[in-house]
């Protein structure tokens, strides 16, 4: 049978070991354990709904395939409609099914560092999404990490997995109780594209001025996949610290990550991306847009090519809107003759002749700008769901009213 | 009424624009000529209202309101709307939102109809301006200002770099726009419907190509900085192709300030 035991010796051998990027944080002064409680969204009080909904979390569930939310450190609600997808606990996973242990930190390194390490040693919980071959996902599955216990370390583990020939699209929110103030969160996702399998991921940030966050993403793609990975954070936040990487493993297969962040004063987010191109004929392009209002920004873009005839771009747009740093460190990394690699990177102000432009079409300066910015935020994903758009379209209109 | 008196305009530290008077009443388009560098795009941008162009002396009236100072938007929202000779792109604006925002207020404006009768329906979901060709910018800015519907049309250029087919279409639009099409069998007569017009127009042409379709009645002439009287838009076309512009300008301030006296 298989055993965490090797996982949880090499963790111990991690449990200090800092990340390489963003604030060390001291783990010790956070606490590991919350009262396992149901949670029923709709029972929520009006405010808590609203910062959910706000996250892309459908509370009446209608226009979901499926829902899993963990409240603090254990699962508070589990549920699938959508025939040919598997919504499972991880903790469950782990203990009924042998072909978890495929996937159990087999993108992420358990000993990467300290982060890594504390969610094997007291891992609360997470959510296995599957889809099996051949089924497409009509509506989106949602998966929702709340917390509202003051000063705790939510931890979880998710594994995705689209098998072959599968589609699937998968919406999380990340939230945080307007009660709450301190803590931290570490999540770790482990994504498996398999053979012309296509994924969407799209993950909305919510959390409070206090949080840390420290997620650890890893995701393989085979031949002809298609992994599309979305992430958008508009609300403050102590400090993001995040590095996804993505290897294209099998000839045709493509990445695309799209991050959309408005910076608060006072919070810091350092949120990249790195893709392997291994295989023929791999595609990779990461975007990001990036407004601050006061708040670091740090966008990091890594591309590696490793084969002949693949393509990879990075884009990366920084404004400055209100004082703040915005950093933008574009990376491309040619191993072998015939890679096409480009980036293109901006940092700067809104264009005067652009608001000028709008105020002859009658918008005042306020609008105009307004108008500006949200065009600036609105990349479009090809590939992406209308609902998932959508949402995220709501999220940059929910912020834009706080950048103004 | 546009009523522009003894204006004179600074732009990046130069003066530009010197003792501009200029007279647009309901229903009238005039037409602007002048070389490259005279300073047209300069007067049209100050009337809309671009800060960089600062005014120094002078002023600007249009329907009894001095707006020499008013903000741009409030210009637009007075009634004047401008084709712009190189509009900005908008990145992540798409011109289907950006003709609504001209519409303002107006929730009758068919958006994608307007752009139908402009050949640009296939452009609305595009960035606004990205990557647009010369030809297809001039429709944009055209659809704007169809949606806008301003009472006085400032048109920068509005047939360069348009093809033949195309510029048939502008310049009966323009027409249209400018309440100069004719309704045949109407109760009124020409002479009538010509009087009942009310919306003005000023035009920045080279060729005058555009007065096949438009009928104005007055044409003046931008010579560095410094503008002629006011004559016959195809008297001055004639005579820039004959004598050049400098002449031209010469010739026609003496005419006119011997009139005046
Ligand atoms: N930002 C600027 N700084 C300095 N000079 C400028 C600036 N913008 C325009 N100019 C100058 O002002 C003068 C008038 O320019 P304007 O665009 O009004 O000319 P125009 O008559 O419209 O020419 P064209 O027929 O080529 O469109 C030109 O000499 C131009 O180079
Ligand atoms: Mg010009």
């Amino acid at each position: 049978m298989h055993n965490r035991e090797q996982f949880r010796e090499k963790a111990l051998k991690a449990i200090d070991k800092k990340a390489a990027f963003g604030e060390d944080i001291d783990l010790r002064s956070f606490e590991k354990w919350a009262e396992p409680e149901n949670l029923d969204i709709c029972a929520l009080p009006e405010i808590e709904r609203e910062l959910l909904a706000m996250a892309g979390i459908d509370v009446t569930e209608k226009e979901r395939g499926g829902t899993f939310i963990q409240k603090n450190t254990s699962v508070a609600h589990c549920s699938v409609k959508q025939e040919g997808i598997e919504v499972i606990p991880l903790k469950q996973a782990l203990e009924r099914y042998d072909w978890i242990w495929d996937y159990y930190w087999k993108v992420v390194q358990v000993d990467a560092d300290k982060y890594t390490a504390s969610a094997e040693l007291d891992l609360h919980d997470g959510y296995v999404i599957r889809a099996l071959p051949g089924s497409k996902t009509i509506y989106p599955i949602q998966a929702c990490m709340f917390m509202d216990r003051e000063n705790l370390q939510q931890n979880v583990h998710n594994i995705i997995i689209a098998e072959e020939d599968s589609e699937l699209h998968v919406i999380t929110g990340c939230v945080t109780s307007h009660r709450m103030k301190r803590g931290i969160h570490v999540g770790i996702s482990e994504f498996f594209v398999k053979k012309k399998a296509k994924l969407s991921f799209t993950m909305i940030h919510n959390w409070a001025e206090e949080m840390h966050v420290r997620p650890r993403s890893g995701a393989i793609v085979e031949e002809g996949g298609l992994f599309l990975n979305n992430y958008v954070c508009m609300k403050p936040v102590q400090s993001i610290q995040m590095y996804p990487t993505t290897h294209l493993m099998g000839a045709g297969a493509i990445a695309r990550f799209y991050s959309i962040i408005v910076g608060s004063p006072g919070s810091v987010y350092d949120v990249g991306g790195r893709i392997f191109l291994n295989a023929p004929g791999n595609r990779a392009e990461i975007v990001s847009r990036a407004i601050t209002n006061g708040g670091t920004i740090i966008a990091r873009g890594h591309l590696i090519g490793k084969s002949p005839e693949i393509k990879a771009h990075l884009e990366c747009r920084g404004l400055i809107l209100n004082g703040g740093i915005m950093n933008a460190i574009p990376e491309l990394e040619g191993h072998i003759d015939g890679v096409e690699m480009s980036h293109e990177a901006a940092v700067g102000k809104i264009a005067q002749e652009e608001i000028f432009y709008l105020m002859a079409r009658g918008l005042n300066e306020e609008d105009a700008t307004s108008t500006i910015v949200r065009g600036f935020l609105n990349v479009d994903i090809p590939g992406l769901p209308p609902q998932l758009k959508a949402e995220i379209d709501k999220a940059i209109e929910e912020s834009n009213k706080d950048v103004m | 009424m546009l009523l522009i008196e003894d204006l004179q305009v600074e732009l990046a530290g130069k003066i530009i624009l010197r003792h501009i008077d200029m007279e647009i009443k309901p229903g009238e388009t005039h037409v602007l000529f002048g070389p490259n560098g005279s300073g047209k795009t300069s007067l049209l941008m100050t009337i809309m209202g671009y800060p960089q162009y600062r005014v120094l002396a002078g002023r600007i009236m249009f329907k009894g309101v001095d707006i020499t100072h008013l903000p741009i938007n409030e210009r637009a929202k007075l009634g004047i709307g401008m084709s712009f000779q190189r509009p900005p792109t908008i990145r992540g604006l798409k011109t289907r939102q950006m003709v609504s925002i001209c519409a303002g207020e107006r929730k009758d404006v068919d958006v994608e109809a307007l752009a139908r009768a402009v050949n640009f329906y296939d452009f609305l979901d595009r960035d606004v301006n990205d990557g647009f060709s010369g030809g297809e910018i001039k429709r944009c800015e055209l659809l704007q200002l169809m949606a806008q519907d301003p009472d006085l049309f400032l048109f920068d250029e509005p047939e360069s770099g348009v093809d033949l087919e195309n510029m048939e279409l502008i310049g009966r639009t323009i027409a249209k726009l400018l309440g100069q099409s004719i309704t045949p069998k109407s109760e009124k007569s020409l002479i009538q419907q010509k009087r009942e017009r009310t919306k003005m127009g000023l035009i920045i042409t080279h060729t005058g190509h555009i007065l096949d379709y438009v009928s104005a009645t007055k044409g003046q002439v931008l010579f560095e900085g410094v503008m002629s009287c006011v004559e016959n838009p195809r008297e001055i076309l004639r005579c820039i192709r004959e004598v050049g512009y400098e002449e031209c300008v010469r010739c026609i301030i003496g005419n006119n300030s011997e009139k005046k006296h």
